[in-house]
């Protein structure tokens, strides 16, 4: 772990230090906590590495690095409310803690004394690196390299080899500041000699060598994938209003444009991203947003509108994050699912989607726009602050390619509207003698679903109203049509259950019967796993219903789980348990044992271990809190 | 816009729907729906190539009564729909239509970022100072102290003024058009779908039902002394608003500033075109960025199944 002020580059240290671990055939599970804010306030990296899938982050760390006073004691003597106590607790028995010297720290009064302290003189390491290329003088306009140093002197306590890190400093600078590029590796270089050389790094008990085998894995944030599976299905159009965390997404997309021949279109607010994708999916092109809640908030009419007039798409990110209104925005929450499921006036279809891990916020990207082109209708992915940001390995091959299905496409010729006497009669009586005649945009259909045209299309145009209206997509306020109409919106959801593999709506990890069901949705789902997976060692029969597809909910499937189920507890990151109120909903089944955490930061894998075996032990479920003395 | 003809000569029918028109008899929206239709003819629009989107209120009913693809969306957002579908489709003539509640009110934010996006469409206001659909409520074109007969009190906020916004905002295309003159404001509009840019022709409109203080006589004057219409024709009092040299920022802001002037006239009021440039668009922004677009509108672009792989190497 490291932690220091925002804005003093941990970032580039942990995320290189990941990359060499995931080079050496390693997996790794990599996350920040940070605050909203540019400059200064604390921010806190923590890099989990196992020759294993490691799906979760631990409490501990093995080495600690403080690149300031308050990653190492908190900042409860200076704030009124202790966002944390410091990270000092957090290290494993026997582990070591890097500090900068000019923190004047003084270790020799900690607490722990079973730690190790090593004080390493971050600037005069810069300033050494800086002399031997005659600029020893200006070594405080490179303070940023602060973070290359904590990386050197990391690598000299567990040993890891050098220049596999080396490779990855200089691949970042590669082909433009290659100078820099060296200039870092040097004193990254400087630092590992520090430490082997001034302080005792022989006996520390936690080394960390190269996996069993180098495999080309690749290291990835979900936002990354998100917006990979995007360009991979074939988003043509993108929208966005800066918001944190979806910005990453939107930013990354804007970066390659160009190679990808995707407009990005930066709007004035959510209001015009969503209004401006639904305009492009009606012209048929692929599009898509991404926000977060408080944008999301602005953008549920345009969903609303989309639904209405049987818009293919747009696709909808929406990254959680702790609410309620502003809230705590670069924080963890999975606080919107009951408003995302419900988000506008009216009954009409949407699809809700959660996955629960990078794999499946691939999949279920993919597959969305492949649903909103077949249904006609926007798709919601629900990620969040956690998803977004893991920086975490993950095998190439998991990565499927899903095929482009772009649904019922008009084919110019054939009449929609030319049965007799069947519902749609009467309703192309334009009397022009114009190919009109024979298409209806919201021709009422044996499948439900109508064939779509686009503007420009030859013989195709119709008209179309968020007003409820007739095949002709006409306004009506008519008994008959207004049914047919509505049961046509609403006969696509049983449809789309009937459409989704079983396998991408819910899934039962572990054994088909145990002794404790786990009841959760979203990225818990590895913490989940990790924890299971650590219980079962212990002889304790667990299992795991991972609930995915929110909109239309496969309420059947789910109720004859959780029926068969001996006991049930339900694990959310909010407040209320917005799954186990969708689930009573559907199913009728109220789970009353609850483990819940609202406090803006992500589920530990020994939270959850230890929340697990209190349930199973015959506790009683309590709130999670991630805040320790 | 450079605009996609008919293979064949179309005439106003063409651009005509039969369905049943629910707008109150003798409503000014009457007029503007003729001018749309009288402009699209003059340009010979192939209605297959061409989206009407539209708010919400009476004028939002609009797109269902010309013979093109209609979008008739939500209440204030027709801009963002509007640009998301040219943006999709740059082959395809985009009108945006819409009331002034709807332009100026719930949509004003729209309205002044489309002026500094500059995207190639068209947007009509349609001006009748009233919110019709609900029953006449001040719009925000009303100024203070006026009260038509369908308000319980006069208005306490006032009116702004939308040709003097559209020049700050941006917009490359200013006009004003009149309901009760079909004829002169299709060629306004057909002019505005030609500018390459955003373009915006805000209409006057009467509401026979609800405002009883700009009606048809009041425009015509008939209760003036000399019996003389309160509008006169920009045009015929040697104005013209059109910037001859775009790189000259002098001539910008001279002719920034005479509309604005000119916008602020009350009795006669000024029609016609108030300001014209010719400024890159949005999509020449686009299409700097994406040169495949120079070729083919995104909808027609095929990126299905796009090679990922230089980005996942990059993860490695």
């Amino acid at each position: 772990m490291i932690g220091g002020p925002q804005g003093s580059g941990i970032n580039a240290s942990a995320e290189v230090f990941a990359k060499a671990c995931s080079r050496a055939g390693l997996r790794v599970y990599a996350n920040i906590e940070y605050h909203s804010n540019i400059m200064g306030k604390h921010a806190f990296y923590r890099v989990r590495v196992g020759d294993e899938d490691v799906r979760s982050f631990k409490d501990n760390t093995d080495i600690l690095v403080a690149l300031d006073d308050e990653t190492l004691t908190g900042d409860a003597h200076h704030r009124r409310w202790a966002t944390h106590y410091g990270h000092l607790h957090e290290v494993s028995e026997g582990g070591g803690v890097i500090y900068d010297t000019e923190t004047g720290y003084d270790h020799t009064a900690a607490v722990r004394k079973d730690l190790t302290f090593y004080p390493v003189p971050f600037m005069e390491v810069i300033k050494a690196a800086l002399t031997e290329i005659g600029k020893g003088s200006q070594f405080r306009a490179y303070e940023v390299m602060k973070n290359v140093v904590a990386l050197g002197a990391s690598l000299a306590l567990c040993d890891f080899p050098f220049d596999l890190v080396a490779s990855v400093v200089q691949d970042q600078f590669k082909g433009k500041r290659e100078e820099i590029g060296a200039l870092n590796v040097r004193a990254a270089r400087l630092a590992f000699d520090h430490v082997r050389e001034h302080l005792d790094a022989k006996n520390f008990p936690y080394r960390l060598g190269p996996g069993p085998e180098p495999k080309a894995r690749i290291l990835a944030k979900g936002y990354e994938i998100i917006a990979i599976a995007k360009l991979r299905a074939g988003c043509a159009f993108q929208t966005y209003y800066p918001i944190s965390p979806a910005t990453d997404e939107n930013v990354f997309l804007e970066k390659n444009q160009r190679a990808y021949d995707l407009m990005v279109v930066q709007c004035e607010d959510e209001i015009s991203a969503i209004n401006m994708a639904v305009g492009a999916a009606h012209m048929g092109v692929r599009a898509a947003t991404a926000t977060s809640g408080p944008g999301f908030a602005l953008m549920v009419e345009g969903i609303g509108f989309a639904s209405m007039t049987e818009a293919p798409g747009p696709i909808i990110t929406m990254y959680q994050r702790g609410g309620p209104s502003t809230g705590l925005p670069t924080r963890q929450e999975q606080g919107d699912l009951q408003f995302v499921v419900h988000p506008a006036q009216g009954d009409f279809p949407h699809i809700v989607i959660a996955p629960g891990d990078l794999r499946e916020c691939y999949q279920d990207t993919f597959s969305s726009f492949n649903w909103a082109d077949r249904f006609q209708l926007p798709v919601v992915v629900l990620v969040d602050k956690k998803l977004a940001a893991i920086y975490t390995t993950i095998d190439k091959l998991e990565l499927k390619y899903d095929a482009i299905d772009r649904g019922k496409r008009w084919d110019g010729v054939t009449p929609t509207g030319a049965d007799e006497k069947g519902p749609n009669d009467g309703f192309a009586a334009n009397g022009q003698g114009t190919p009109h005649d024979e298409y209806l945009r919201y021709a009422l259909t044996d499948d439900g679903i109508s064939p779509v045209s686009h503007p420009g299309q030859a013989g195709g145009r119709f008209w179309s109203t968020t007003d409820e209206h007739d095949p002709d997509g006409h306004i009506t306020e008519g008994v008959a049509m207004r049914m047919a109409m509505m049961e046509k919106r609403m006969g696509k959801l049983a449809r789309i259950t009937a459409h989704i593999p079983a396998d991408q709506q819910y899934a039962l990890h572990g054994p088909a019967e145990a002794e404790l069901t786990v009841v959760s949705w979203g990225s818990p789902k590895g913490t989940i796993l990790d924890a299971q997976k650590i219980l079962a060692t212990e002889g304790k029969s667990i299992n795991f219903l991972q609930c995915r597809l929110m909109k239309p909910f496969p309420a059947a499937a789910v109720e004859a789980i959780l029926r068969k189920a001996k006991r049930l507890v339900l694990i959310e990151e909010n407040y209320s348990g917005q799954l186990g109120a969708l689930i009573a909903e559907h199913t009728g089944v109220r789970i009353t044992e609850r483990i819940l955490k609202y406090d803006g930061r992500p589920v530990s894998e020994d939270e959850m271990v230890r929340a697990l075996a209190n349930v199973y032990a015959g506790g009683r479920a309590e709130p999670v809190v991630t805040l320790v003395r | 816009m450079s605009v996609e003809t008919a293979p064949v000569k179309h005439t106003l029918k063409d651009y005509k729907v039969d369905l049943h028109n629910d707008w109150c008899p003798g409503c000014g929206d009457f007029g503007i729906l003729t001018s749309i239709q009288m402009a699209f003819a003059q340009l010979n629009l192939d209605p297959d190539k061409v989206a009407v989107f539209s708010g919400i209120g009476c004028s939002g009913k609009t797109s269902h009564y010309v013979n093109a693809y209609g979008f008739h969306t939500l209440h204030g957002r027709v801009l963002p729909s509007a640009t998301g579908g040219r943006l999709a489709n740059s082959a395809v003539t985009v009108v945006a239509l819409g009331g002034d509640g709807d332009g100026y009110g719930i949509g004003a934010g729209y309205f002044v970022n489309a002026g500094r996006r500059n995207v190639d469409l068209t947007y009509l206001v349609h001006t009748n100072n009233v919110y019709g659909l609900t029953k006449g409520q001040a719009a925000p074109t009303l100024a203070k102290g006026l009260r038509t007969k369908s308000m319980p009190e006069a208005n306490i906020q006032d009116g702004i003024n939308p040709i003097a916004m559209a020049v700050a905002a941006g917009y490359t295309f200013i006009a004003r058009g009149y309901a009760l003159e079909p004829k002169y404001t299709a060629g306004i509009i057909a002019k505005a779908i030609l500018h390459k840019g955003t373009a915006l022709v805000d209409i006057l409109q009467t509401c026979p039902t609800y405002n009883d203080l700009y009606t048809k006589e009041w425009y015509d004057g008939a209760d003036l002394p000399q019996k003389r219409s309160r509008l006169y024709k920009l045009e015929d009092k040697g104005y013209d608003g059109v910037v001859k040299d775009p790189s000259d920022r002098e001539e910008i802001i001279a002719k920034k500033a005479a509309a604005v002037m000119r916008s602020y006239e009350q009795d006669p009021i000024p029609t016609g075109i108030y300001y014209q440039v010719c400024l890159p668009t949005y999509e020449d922004g686009v299409n700097a960025r994406i040169p495949a677009l120079a070729a083919k509108p995104l909808a027609d672009l095929d990126v299905f199944h796009r090679n990922v792989t230089p980005l996942l190497e990059a993860m490695r």
